[in-house]
Order: C-alpha cells, then structure tokens, then sequence
C-alpha cells in the first residue's frame, strides 16, 4: 500500500518452542486508527513489541516508516521509536515523577527545549486529555483512567507519526471508556497520525476504529472495516463480536470425557 | 528406579550450575553496560546525587547507631582482653585498627546491602513489572543509562564515605566507653591511636575496601531487580537474594582483599 507507514510482511515469532504468529500481513496506513483484536493470550501486545523493535521476528519483516525494524541497530531503533507513542495497558507512569514531570520526561530526554517552552508543551498536552489541573499530582494519586490520559499526554508529547494502544480500555469505567474512544480519535486527527489499537473491546473499538484485524491460531483470521466485520458470517468473528460463550473459541479448556473423570477420580 | 533418581538429581544439578553460570554472565554483562552508559550519569549529575540521597543519606541512621554500638561493644571487649596483658591503654589502636580496617567497611557493606540493596532490587524490580522499563525502553531512552548507571555510581560514592563516618563513630562509641566509663587515660588512648594507626596502610586500604563492596553490593542489588521476574513473588526472591549474595560477596571480598594488603 503506497501510504502504509507500518507494515508487517508474512511474520511469523516464538518462543519457547511454541510458534505465536504463522505468517501475519498487516498495513497500516497513515492518518488511520487500526484496530488488532483477538482473544487473551493470541500474541496482539507481541505484535506491538515486534512493530516497537522490543522483539525480533522468527520470519519475514515489519517496515516502520520505510525501514525493516530488525535489521537496525540499537541507534536506529531508538531513532524510529522517537517517531511512535506507546500507551501502556496500565499506564507504566513513573512513580517517581509527577504528572507533569511524566509528561515532560521525552522533552527533556529528546531535545533541548528551554524549560519555559517545556511548561508550555506540557500544559496543551495535559489539556488535550483534560488533565492540565491536575499537573501536580502524583501517580499513585490518580484514578485509572486519570493514568491511561496522562500516559497519553506522554505518549503524544513529541507529536509521534505512530501512536499505539495496548488495552487502553483494560479496568475502566464507562465515562473513562468513553473519554479514551474520543481521545484516541481526536488525537489522531489533529496530529495525522496513525493509530494501532490492541484491544478485545469490540462495541468500543468499532465506534472508532477506520479497520479491523482479527488475529486467532497465531494467522489474521478476518479484516475490514467495522461494518463488514458486524455482518461477517465467519464463526470465530460471529462468536468474538457477538460475545457468545461457545462457539469455535471452546468454553472448555481441553480435557478429559467429564463423566469418565468424574467416575474414575480422575482429574 | 534408583538410576532414575541418580539421573534426575544430576540434570537438576546440572540446570543449577548452568542457571548460576548464566546469571554470572548476565551480571557481568548489565556491569560491562553499566560501565559503558557511565557517560550519561556524569553528564547529568544531578540523576546520580538524588541516588547518593535515596541510598546513602537514608542509611545513615541505621549505619551511624549501628557504629556507634559496635564502637562500645569493641571498646569493652577490647579493654576485657588488654587489661589481663596489662596494656589497657593500648584499648584507642585497638578500637581504631578493627574498625578503620575489618569491621567500618564490612559491617557498613552489611547494613547498607540491608537498607540501601534491598530498597534498589525492589524498585528496579517494580519498575519493570509495573512496564516503567518498557515505556522508558519505547520513549528510546535507555533504561541502563537513565536508571542503572546512576544508582550504581551513587552506591560506588555513597559507600566509602558511609564507612568513614561509621569508623568515626565507632571510635567515638569507642572513647565513650574507654575513657569516661572505664577510666583509661585519655591522652594514651588518643596518642597511640595517633602513632599507630597508618594513613596508607590502614585507612586507605580500608577506604579500597569500601569502594570495591560498593561495586559489588550495588551491582547485585541492580542486577538481583533488573532480571526479577516481574512478580509479586519475583521481586520478592529477587530481593532475599540480594542480600544472600552480597552479603556472601563482601565477605568473600574482604578475605581476599586482606589476603592482598597483608602481603604487599
């Protein structure tokens, strides 16, 4: 795709002897929000490692704005992370550092701004996620969606061309929920970025998110936007967008005949 | 059945050994990285003195009551033992050899493992199992330069000087119970201290011990948190574990750096 910025190419990864990922494509273009989705434990936060050069495929190549991610050095990679944002699953807030430290932290790492730009970078960038009052407080003090927003604000405070998203609506109310789906699109069109959204919050998601990957078994199962993928008659796909407890997905973990076990003592 | 069990102890062994030699590689290679992103931490001095605060100046309570104790307890023991050769006035050498040499830079690398180790394992531990490594890691700021090398330098500084002030207490817990207590002469107690107690030979050799426990103990609480497993448990076992090994390291250490300036 002419304006992919990430792409990833037949990658397959493990470990452990146990392969995660059999062969994956993926685009992802620029100025959109992507969604990956799939059940617990299918490899969709090792997909963000793998784009963020945290891990090294098995087989075949993610392209990051051009250029393969494992085949840079340490320099590069840092070079190519300085264009992405990560927002953690809870955060990852430095305990140590106040909000407005935590969100000045890549300025003062990165560039050589003088302090009072600094103050104000922060500030819009606190006031985008409407947390700007609360620039004093410390992370232990602040409510779990308070974190994921001022994580945000750390995520987007060198204005990256990559933002992405692991489980940003993971133990959040409805309101917070509902200021993250808004936060996550807005922020994405003022800064024309691209957006890659890990998830298993489908109704949330979809209210958003430009296209959708499923991934199960370790291969996309399904793709497309929202619409095709509600009215997709594919059982894995039915079963996820729909919630139903069984389906290709078991709701039985495997084991042995129930009755057999039960009879014998056996577990 | 029994050539079975034989064969399991041995790979369990086995795994042990290779597990241990492994992690002596790890460590030697997170020392090698830390001496390597060193640069960082002098540039930015300010990141290595909040360290010297968190793990030095915090442990001076535990360290300056410990010392002043053991300076007591010396001085008592010492006068006990002296009296009976009639050299009870030789109780200020005494006092002042065994700490400045053996027991300031062994009992401080001790305590400071206890305090100041422990509290490094568990934060370098909850740091990565809380993803702050991680983030810091997709910010492309190094982890190594920002986080380690200036804890490690700050233990590398913190403790020689922890270990001249706890001899300094020490002797004084010393004099306290020497001079005002027992009644030794004060000038004798101050004077043969004076003549015998050599700059080179006992203090500074003592200060070289300080530092090298520094690096030690340090590393290992630094190393001990960064390969934590990121558990509740992990960070837990991490954290017994520094203080099991460093507690090992000095005294092994101490023997062996002993061993080298008694025979030079």
């Amino acid at each position: 795709m002419a304006n992919a910025i990430v792409e990833i190419q037949d990658l397959s990864f493990g470990y452990k002897g146990r392969l995660l990922h059999k062969g994956i494509n993926m685009t992802f273009p620029k100025g959109k929000v992507v969604a990956i989705m799939g059940g617990s434990g299918s490899g969709k936060t090792t997909l963000l490692r793998l784009i963020g050069g945290q891990l090294k495929p098995t087989k075949g190549r993610v392209n990051v704005c051009g250029e393969v991610v494992h085949e840079q050095d340490r320099e590069g990679i840092y070079r190519l992370r300085r264009k992405m944002g990560m927002l953690f699953q809870h955060g990852a807030l430095f305990t140590d550092l106040s909000v407005y430290e935590n969100v000045a932290f890549p300025m003062r790492e990165h560039t050589n701004l003088p302090e009072s730009m600094i103050r104000d970078l922060v500030l819009m960038k606190l006031n985008a996620v409407g947390l700007r009052g609360a620039h004093a407080l410390m992370p232990t003090e602040l409510s779990g969606g308070m974190a994921r927003r001022v994580a945000l604000a750390r995520a987007i405070a060198l204005d990256p061309s990559i933002i992405m998203y692991d489980e940003p609506f993971a133990g959040l109310d409805p309101i917070s929920m509902a200021v993250i789906c808004d936060l996550i699109r807005s922020l994405n069109d003022a800064l024309g970025a691209t957006s890659i959204i890990v998830t298993h919050d489908v109704e949330e998601t979809f209210q958003f998110a430009d296209y959708v990957y499923f991934v199960a078994d370790g291969v996309v199962a399904a793709e497309g936007t929202p619409d095709e993928l509600r009215q997709s008659e594919l059982p894995f796909v039915h079963q996820f967008v729909h919630g139903e407890k069984d389906g290709p997905v078991p709701f039985h973990y495997a084991a042995p005949e129930y009755h057999a076990s039960l009879l014998r003592g056996a577990r | 059945m029994v050539l079975h069990k034989i064969k399991r102890l041995l790979t369990k062994l086995g795994a042990g050994c290779v597990n241990k030699i492994w992690r002596l590689g790890a460590g030697g290679r997170l020392f090698w990285l830390t001496l390597l992103s060193s640069g960082e931490s002098f540039r930015r001095f300010r990141l290595t003195i909040r360290e010297v605060y968190f793990t030095g100046v915090l442990s001076l309570i535990i360290i300056l009551v410990s010392a002043f104790f053991v300076g007591m307890v010396l001085a008592l023991q010492g006068y006990h033992t002296l009296q009976k050769y009639g050299s009870s006035e030789a109780i200020g050498v005494l006092v002042a050899l065994a700490l400045v040499r053996e027991l300031g830079p062994v009992v401080t690398a001790l305590l400071f493992a206890g305090r100041a180790g422990t509290a490094i394992t568990a934060e370098i531990g909850l740091m990565k199992a809380t993803e702050q490594l991680s983030a810091m890691e997709m910010m492309a700021v190094s982890p190594i330069a920002r986080v380690i090398a200036p804890r490690f330098w700050a233990g590398v500084i913190a403790m020689p000087v922890l270990a001249t002030l706890f001899s300094m207490v020490g002797i004084l817990g010393g004099y306290l119970v020497a001079v005002p207590l027992i009644g030794v002469d004060e000038g004798a107690f101050w004077s043969q201290m004076q003549a015998n107690v050599d700059w080179e030979y006992d203090i500074l050799n003592g200060v070289l011990k300080s530092v090298v426990f520094g690096v030690a103990c340090t590393m290992i609480a630094l190393f001990e948190g960064y390969d934590a497993p990121p558990t509740a448990e992990g960070v837990s076992r991490a954290t017994t574990r520094t203080v099991v090994t460093s507690s090992l390291a000095v005294l092994g250490l101490d023997f062996i750096l002993t061993s080298f300036m008694i025979a030079m």
